[in-house]
């Protein structure tokens, strides 16, 4: 984040900026976040109205992309149902490291209004995939949308690529940690499901085989 | 045609197995009939000139714990009336025969019904769930339905 403020430096200035090759890393990768396309309920609404006009997602540097794979961050925008975790993980799986999400709205963070009698609700994504930035709301308004998207941004721009842990202040320390801790809870459970369903993770999400509706008809 | 003139025909052409029409203050007036006749009677209340129910507004099931309920609204959007027929079955095993043959929109409606409560429509094309994963176990809507601890390893409860 340094990098741009180095420009006005009078003894920096001069059309030079010194600076690492982490900061311009992670300059351009937290200012040019791109973001799965992608909305679930009633906040994807909302969502539309962040990438409208008026309050024009697009000048935070975040374009759309219809695919995983090219995709930077993922927002989950409304009510995750059992049936939709399936195919979120699958989703998340696709995208390509170094990924983040983004849960926005109650629904997405806690289950929300169907927390106690949803029996088909997913109480909060955070059961399935790590999670980087909540945004609380129901749904929540455009500016809360983007006081979470500029704190992803945040949190990239401060990412260690090449740093040593000695060199790093302590809310960035414990920032990592926690982040590190999620990614390895999540590869111990995928590990997990894999041994005890013992099939190839995207056999598993992509659907259901003819054959299970067949025996359903009998 | 209001709802005792429809009945009464109903009554004519099917006799014992109309049972018997309802008609409350705020509430649609409603005719019970046999369950094992329902494909016919609503086929008749199609094709008949001057019933000419050309929509089926909504099927629906109900729980009632004593049986189970399918509620059939229809509309004439030609002779602009309506009426409700309603079957009862048995709690056990609720089965009833199908009207997708009737009114193709009867199709996803079935299958919404199968879903929640559980009761088969023979004779359907395809009857399989419609909201819930195939996996599903137990139908939702029904009064004794237990919610699951776990789906596929993913904790369910809060």
């Amino acid at each position: 984040m340094g990098l741009l403020n180095r420009l006005d430096d009078p003894i920096q200035g001069d059309g030079i900026i010194l600076g690492t090759v982490e900061d311009l890393l992670n300059w351009g990768r937290s200012k040019s976040d791109w973001y799965l396309q992608f909305g679930l309920a009633c906040c994807a609404i909302e969502f539309m109205a962040v990438n409208a006009a008026h309050f024009d997602m697009m000048r935070f540097g975040a374009i759309p992309r219809t695919s995983p794979r090219q995709a930077d961050f993922i927002i989950i925008s409304g009510t995750v149902t059992l049936k939709m975790a399936d195919r979120i993980k699958t989703l998340y799986e696709q995208m390509s490291e170094p990924r983040y999400v983004m849960s926005m709205g109650s629904c997405s963070n806690s289950g929300g209004p169907y927390w106690e009698h949803g029996y088909h609700v997913l109480k909060g994504v955070d059961r399935i995939i790590p999670v980087d930035v909540y945004v609380p709301g129901c749904p929540p308004r455009p500016e809360a949308f983007f006081d979470g998207l500029v704190k992803l941004q945040k949190m990239i721009s401060t990412q260690a690529i090449f740093r040593k842990r000695e060199k790093m202040s302590k809310e960035e320390l414990e920032a990592l940690e926690l982040r590190n801790k999620k990614i390895k809870e999540y590869n111990e459970r995928v590990k997990k499901e894999l041994e005890e369903f013992g099939t190839q993770p995207n056999d598993r999400y992509s659907g259901y085989s003819l054959d299970f509706i067949k025996k359903e008809e009998k | 045609m209001t709802a005792t003139e429809i009945y009464d025909k109903l009554k004519n052409e099917f006799a014992n197995d109309i049972i018997s029409l309802t008609e409350e203050a705020n509430v649609d007036p409603f005719i019970l009939v046999n369950s094992s006749r329902i494909t016919e009677i609503c086929l008749y209340l199609r094709d008949e000139a001057d019933m000419n129910f050309d929509y089926l507004v909504n099927l629906s099931g109900v729980d009632y714990k004593t049986n189970f309920t399918v509620v059939y609204h229809l509309y004439s959007l030609k002779l602009k009336h309506r009426i409700v027929l309603k079957v009862e079955l048995s709690p056990e095993k609720p089965s009833v025969t199908t009207v997708e043959k009737v009114w193709k929109t009867a199709n996803w409606h079935e299958r919404e019904a199968y879903d929640m409560f559980g009761i088969v429509f023979e004779g359907h094309p395809f009857m399989v769930r419609i909201l819930c994963p195939y996996d599903w176990e137990g139908f939702p809507l029904r009064k004794d339905y237990k919610e699951p601890e776990f789906y596929r390893g993913i904790k369910v409860a809060y």
